[in-house]
């Protein structure tokens, strides 16, 4: 009998493939996104086999939750025209083919390479667990705001300084764009909103 | 975290506090101004005083170090970008297209660079680099309506990402080999100068993604691009500060983690100096534009910088840092006497536009001179007394003929600095000039001063401050 968590791993491991290959294959550009929205999913699943689950909850809330979402809008709001960026395909596939299979080989060689011998003496995976009986995203809790909080803070100064380039680079302040002024809205009353004009038959309203 | 890490990084502290509510009640405000420009350089000026009275140590689990050489330089980048505030503003006001963020964004990058400055460990290196960086992609861009600003904005933001992605693919790599971010556990991982392959090679990507930052040949092509079009003054601040940080950066990287490998490293380093030195000097006799022109002369000084880096100890680290600060007040100079000069309302950016000069503006005529003279290497000025401690600590490390290549460099380079100077001093002027800001002159005027003769009677003093921030590393 196959143990449960092989079979799930060969389930997602195959899901996670043929989804990544969709992405490519795929006619539309929306179903594109659709299957890596899926495979993102199944790497989810991989990680929670290997025990990370803090980062599968990472990869679903932030690549599902944004990313994706962003490149989903991306492919609907903008009008590229996916045909014609296909069109160069069969020119540069050799090209890319043999980075591809550059890319491959470096892989294989890193693989077998840290399989064989493991890496640099001292260089050991930080424990998922964190040793003990604490779980890993309790282990992230606790050094993300003690030893980690310069960087932490710091990252958030990073995103803060992109919002405000994006803001400087891009808002304009147009003269006359009409908005909404509510507390002027609920000022109003039947006297201010309402004039009672007595039109004579015939006449019509002047302005 | 404790309190005593917190008051290791107080200058970081009072900045990024500063900033935000500084950015605060510009938004509020709406808008800029002498005053709020003012009040970002207090706060520079208190974040530097913070730096030289704090105390010394490591915070944060090692991510942040604090010692003589991060003092040093934390007060030469503040100083830089706190004169880089009123320059741009006077700047863009006269053009229309001042803002609040402008000196906001100043602070930020400080900031960024001021961590950079006290790295000690993989992640905070990255994030300085970056806060810094991201900082100085929009200031490249501020002037959104002109397309030669946004092309440098745009060219500068996608190499520099791409630069960002060499050093963090070098970084994962010496994480993964080495076992920590953390220098000194990378370093206890190479005892005996046998670094792993793995290590090594990411140390090779980490060298190339800063020296895409601090525009080493062949790391440069954004360089000249992105000084051509970015806002002038913001040219000046760029060539400063940015690259004493990076540099800074770099030799803590080589020294604190890589000391024992410093035969592998050597050598890269020598070829990347003398390739931006010919570089510099080879392309920069093709320039007509003068803020080109200095892009080039400033890949070449850059050169000189790790000449002495490579030269390896104290005296090496010691010769990079006075070259930097010496270097520091030449450029912000010159961009200060480029960004004061107009005429007929078109900036003067030529060769040609310098045309007669001295007899129009003889103040800021004098003042380019000394700088060109001093990049020159001519002695009296400042920039003959950064070279000397270059070579003599390249010779010192032995590394002779790279020296010899250096010195030549210098003789091509010193073709397009005499042009100028001819240019300017004999050649009849085209038309009137506008007077030029009180602000920008005056920080002309000033660093004039410093390269010669006040460089003169500084440099004992620098020269022992220097030594002690290199004796940092031990």
């Amino acid at each position: 009998m196959i143990p449960l968590p092989t079979i799930a791993f060969y389930l997602l491991a195959t899901t996670t493939i043929l989804a990544g290959l969709a992405v490519v294959f795929a006619r539309n550009p929306v179903h594109s996104v659709l299957f890596l929205i899926t495979a993102f999913f199944s790497g989810a699943g991989l990680f929670v086999l290997m025990g990370a689950e803090f980062l599968a909850m990472l990869l679903i809330v932030v690549y599902v939750g944004a990313v994706a979402v962003l490149f989903l809008f991306v492919v609907m709001m903008l009008d590229v025209d996916f045909t014609q960026l296909r069109e160069g395909f069969s020119r540069y596939l050799p090209i890319g083919g043999a980075v591809a299979g550059l890319l491959t080989i470096e892989m294989i060689i890193v693989a077998t390479t840290v399989a064989s011998q493991g890496a640099a003496s001292g260089a050991t995976a930080p424990n998922a667990s964190g040793g003990t009986d604490v779980t890993n995203a309790e282990a992230i809790g606790r050094v993300l705001y003690t030893d980690y909080v310069y960087f932490f803070q710091a990252a958030g100064l990073v995103l803060l300084v992109a919002m405000i380039g994006a803001i400087v680079l891009t808002l304009r302040h147009k003269p006359g764009v009409k908005r909404q002024n509510i507390a002027a809205q609920n000022a109003r009353t039947p006297a201010t909103g309402m004039t009672i004009v007595d039109i004579k038959p015939g006449e019509g309203i002047s302005e | 975290m404790t309190l005593a890490d917190l008051n290791l990084v107080r200058p970081e502290l009072i900045l990024a506090i500063g900033a935000l509510v500084l950015l605060l009640v510009g938004a509020f405000r709406g808008k800029g101004g002498a005053l709020f420009d003012g009040l970002c350089m207090l706060v520079l000026l208190v974040a530097g005083a913070a730096a030289v009275t704090g105390g010394h140590g490591r915070a944060f689990a090692g991510g942040v170090v604090v010692d003589n050489l991060s003092t040093f330089a934390k007060v030469a980048i503040y100083a830089a970008s706190a004169i880089a505030i009123p320059l741009g503003g006077t700047w863009l006001r006269k053009r229309g297209d001042d803002k609040f963020e402008f000196p906001v964004l100043i602070l930020l990058a400080a900031l960024g660079m001021g961590m950079m400055a006290s790295a000690g460990d993989l992640i905070s290196l990255y994030v300085g680099i970056e806060l810094s960086s991201l900082a100085l992609y929009v200031l490249a861009a501020f002037r959104r309506d002109d397309a030669k600003s946004s092309e440098a904005g745009l060219k500068y933001f996608v190499l520099g990402a791409l630069s960002s992605g060499l050093l963090l693919y070098g970084a994962s790599l010496i994480y993964g080999f080495a076992g920590s971010t953390h220098f000194d556990v990378i370093a206890a991982s190479i005892q005996g100068g046998q670094a792993h392959t793995g290590v090594l090679f990411g140390l090779v990507f980490l060298i190339c993604g800063l020296a895409f930052k601090v525009s080493a040949a062949p790391f440069h092509m954004w360089t000249p691009d992105v000084y051509e079009g970015a806002p002038t003054p913001v040219v000046g601040f760029f060539a400063g500060a940015p690259k004493i940080a990076a540099m800074l950066l770099l030799a803590r990287v080589l020294s604190e983690g890589f000391g024992a490998a410093i035969g592998q490293w050597q050598q890269v380093i020598v070829i990347v100096a003398l390739l931006s030195v010919f570089v510099g000097a080879f392309a920069g006799l093709a320039q007509k534009n003068l803020k080109r022109l200095w892009a080039y002369s400033s890949i070449a000084n850059i050169g000189y910088a790790l000449l002495g880096l490579a030269a390896g100890g104290e005296a090496g680290i010691q010769a990079m840092l006075l070259f930097m600060v010496l270097y520091l007040v030449d450029v912000t100079g010159f961009f200060a006497c480029l960004s004061a000069l107009q005429r007929n309302g078109k900036p003067m950016e030529t060769i040609e536009d310098m045309a007669g000069l001295v007899r129009q503006q003889p103040g800021i005529a004098l003042a380019m001179t000394a700088f060109a003279l001093s990049a020159l290497g001519l002695p009296p000025f400042s920039g003959f007394f950064a070279k000397y401690f270059v070579f003599k600590a390249a010779l010192g490390g032995d590394l002779v003929w790279p020296a010899v290549l250096g010195l030549l460099g210098s003789v091509v380079a010193a073709v397009y600095y005499l042009r100028l100077l001819k240019v300017m001093w004999f050649d009849a002027p085209t038309g009137e000039v506008e007077a030029p800001p009180v602000t920008a002159k005056t920080v002309a005027i000033v660093a004039a001063l410093f390269s010669f003769p006040v460089a003169l009677f500084a440099l004992g003093w620098l020269e022992q401050a220097a030594l002690a921030a290199a004796a940092a590393f031990g």
